[in-house]
């Protein structure tokens, strides 16, 4: 292989390319949101810059990004409100700012979440693709900073990710703009349905777990029938997670129009 | 009121059945992300050789984050950007004081008395205009080259390197060693410190990290810190070292600055926030070429024209207030002159005069306008305005036309020096003051937060003036 960023199938194919339109704030409608999600310092603000065309804080250092931002673009036609989330290493969040990312990720109900993961270090932005893989679908991968990656020797094999995980895997470098074209089409191909993720869920094999488990997926299916995620939800509560359980006892997990994440003050 | 969670029948089925499962099954959950995550890693990522680059990042941190050299690289790299800021804003300091103070404010002045009546064209033109006028001179300046240097370091990639340095002097004083990032926002606003405390997830040390933010000097209080010590401490010494001494004026203040908020941190730890310093792991970023022409069009646009705005936006009503308190007779003498006079005494004790106590409460919505407000009120109470324009006697302009006016109004090097403590130690600005309150929900630590600093300031002025006065 002779570039770290092995070409994409979109590259060779022929299916027209749609324009980017960015909309900045102006996001009153929208057919599609997407949340950025990702660990911290992986370039998720730059790429929500480069979408949207505002100009969010952007700095090289991790927790920075510390509420949610909002911005839109138009590809294509349909219009996209995208969301910037504060990174987080895990879906178990602990500090205010990673509890924005996991509320908007478990309730906000994104109709895509791109995963934005840092190719210098993929094992560990791995871990949180896998805890956001047991909760949605419609994932895409963007495989950000393959430049530095490059830089530093490092190959990533992006088909064999794209395999293993079951979404698109778009190598790209947010602050240069390479890839992101290709990116807006793995998106749509996902937000549209013409592409059929088939998320790697992994299997929790401990034993003792699964009677418990089933038990409380048909609980929650039968109060909640069109929770997504009724699964991890499940594990959540077995591990005494106390903002899901207070979700499950006020109902509001099922509610999809809710929109919990603010960017709230935690009282202390 | 809603039931409580756990009366619930899923969340008590889900307690019941969890004194079933292993109790360790939560750490097989995290070691089997762990173990797939490094499986499919091993699968998909391959190494060419060895990374030159990283080699080179790796030395660059030995040294940086090196127990010896740590502590003087960065005082030398905070020295370096305060050196070139104090040195850098001279020169379009008072080229836009010339224009703004000088030219633009006697041509409008003429044509303004010429069409208005006198009190309107006093409001607009003594008032609102020349308080604008200088907020542009003295902030824009400063704030145009201490952004974007400090942006730069940020793009770099420095600052957390600064997080993981001070952390063990923020566990020894009992708070998290995030506390450096909010702190190292603060330089730049407190408000913004004060949220970015989000990053800290025990209560305790948040609350730790809000409170003892505003010791952070902020971009309201750079200028002002800047301003006097080069007008009245770079002054004491020989032109050529002027710019150092300036500089090392600023630098000692910023430095006791970060003194207090780890003798605050260690004071709220061991009384009111007890508890133990809890710990956290923080990536060092790799260090990456800063975008230069885009991180100087952001920091410009996006951060000195928003700060310079809302400094504007501030001082337009400030100048009209301080026309209004300066030109209002009562008894034959201004308002402004009853109230100064009344500070006085107080502002004597604290090194201090009655106008820059009473610009300190005509600014507190923004730290920004405190120096425009002591020209002002001083121009308007010792009578230098007046016939300024008119008898076309000008004042020299930059940091010269300012110490001219300051020393008429009696300032010495005492309330210079105490002007710059107090510009450290007082009560956060009222976005500031806000901001805590939406993020503690506590009036009670709200108002410790505005009261504490202020305490301080008087208690450490006072005691400068003091010593001042016995030994010299």
């Amino acid at each position: 292989m002779s570039s770290a960023c092995p070409p994409s199938a979109c590259e060779s194919c022929s299916a027209a390319r749609g324009e980017l339109e960015r909309l900045g704030l102006k996001v009153s409608q929208w057919d599609f949101v997407v949340a950025l999600a990702g660990n911290p310092n992986t370039g998720k603000s730059t790429l929500f810059n480069r979408l949207t065309g505002l100009r969010q804080h952007t700095g090289n250092w991790p927790g920075k990004t510390i509420a949610r931002a909002e911005g839109g673009f138009g590809y294509n036609g349909s219009k996209y409100k995208i969301v910037d989330l504060p990174g987080t290493y895990s879906l178990r969040a602990a500090s205010p700012d990673e509890t924005v990312a996991r509320e908007f990720l478990l309730f906000g109900r994104p109709d895509l979440t791109v995963v934005v993961a840092d190719a210098t270090s993929l094992e560990r932005n791995l871990n949180l693709a896998l805890q956001i893989l047991q909760v949605t679908d419609r994932v895409v991968l963007a495989l950000n900073l393959m430049d530095e990656a490059k830089a530093h020797g490092i190959l990533v094999d992006a088909r064999r990710l794209a395999a293993d995980l079951g979404v698109p895997v778009v190598p790209c470098s947010a602050r240069s703009g390479q890839g992101v074209a290709d990116l807006l089409v793995e998106m749509e191909a996902v937000v549209k349905g013409t592409f059929k993720t088939k998320p790697y869920r992994l299997k929790l094999k401990v034993p003792a777990v699964g009677p418990a488990m089933n038990q409380l997926v048909t609980k929650l299916r039968a109060r909640f029938p069109n929770l997504p995620n009724a699964e991890w939800i499940a594990l959540r509560l077995l591990e005494g997670d106390r903002t899901v359980a207070e979700r499950v006892a006020d109902g509001t997990i099922g509610d999809a129009q809710r929109d919990p994440a603010q960017g709230r003050a935690v009282a202390v | 009121m809603k039931p409580p969670a756990h009366e619930d029948e899923v969340v008590a089925l889900a307690e019941n059945l969890r004194w079933e499962l292993p109790r360790n099954f939560n750490d097989h959950l995290t070691e089997a992300i762990y173990a797939e995550s490094s499986r499919i890693a091993e699968r998909t990522v391959a190494r060419q050789g060895t990374s030159r680059r990283l080699e080179w990042q790796n030395r660059v941190d030995r040294l940086v984050t090196n127990p010896l050299t740590d502590f003087p690289i960065m005082g030398a790299i905070f020295a370096l950007v305060l050196w070139v800021t104090i040195v850098g804003a001279n020169y379009p300091s008072s080229w836009l004081g010339w224009l703004l103070t000088d030219q633009a404010y006697s041509w409008l002045r003429v044509i303004a008395f010429a069409h208005l009546p006198t009190w309107m064209a006093g409001l607009l033109i003594d008032g609102m205009f020349l308080a604008t006028a200088w907020v542009i001179s003295v902030m824009l300046p400063p704030m145009a080259i201490f952004f974007p240097a400090f942006t730069l370091l940020e793009d770099l990639g420095y600052l957390p390197r600064v997080a993981f340095n001070l952390d063990r002097v923020f566990h020894g004083v009992g708070a998290h060693g995030k506390q450096a990032l909010t702190t190292a926002m603060g330089y730049g606003c407190n408000a913004a410190g004060v949220i970015a405390a989000r990053v800290i997830d025990s209560p305790r040390e948040r609350l730790i990290a809000i409170i003892t933010n505003n010791f952070s000097l902020c971009n309201g209080r750079w200028p002002t810190q800047i301003l006097v010590a080069t007008v009245f401490l770079g002054a004491l010494v020989p032109g050529q070292f002027a710019g150092f001494v300036a500089t090392g004026a600023v630098f000692a203040v910023a430095l006791l600055g970060f003194g207090l908020t780890l003798l605050s941190s260690w004071a709220l730890s061991r009384t009111v926030l007890r508890g133990e310093a809890s710990t956290f792991s923080l990536e060092l970023p790799p260090y990456r070429p800063p975008n230069l022409w885009r991180t100087l069009y952001t920091s410009l646009i996006d951060r000195t024209l928003f700060v310079l705005w809302r400094a504007v936006v501030f001082a337009l009503p400030a100048g009209a207030v301080i026309w209004l308190v300066a030109n209002v007779m009562i008894g034959g003498e201004p308002l402004a002159g009853w109230i100064v006079g009344g500070l006085n005494p107080l502002g004597v004790l604290l090194g201090l005069n009655g106008v820059i106590l009473l610009a300190y409460v005509i600014a507190i919505p923004a730290n920004e306008i405190v120096i425009p407000s002591i020209l002002m009120l001083t121009v308007l109470l010792t009578g230098q305005g007046g016939d300024w324009a008119e008898s076309g006697v000008m004042f020299e302009t930059g940091t010269e036309g300012v110490k001219q006016i300051l020393t008429a109004g009696g300032w010495t090097a005492l309330t210079g020096i105490c002007l710059m403590l107090f510009s450290l130690c007082h009560n956060p600005c009222s976005t500031t003051i806000y901001t805590i309150y939406k993020e503690t929900g506590s009036v009670k630590w709200t108002a410790l937060s505005t009261f504490m600093p202020t305490a301080l300031g008087v208690v450490i002025c006072a005691t400068v003036a003091l010593l001042w006065r016995t030994f010299l």
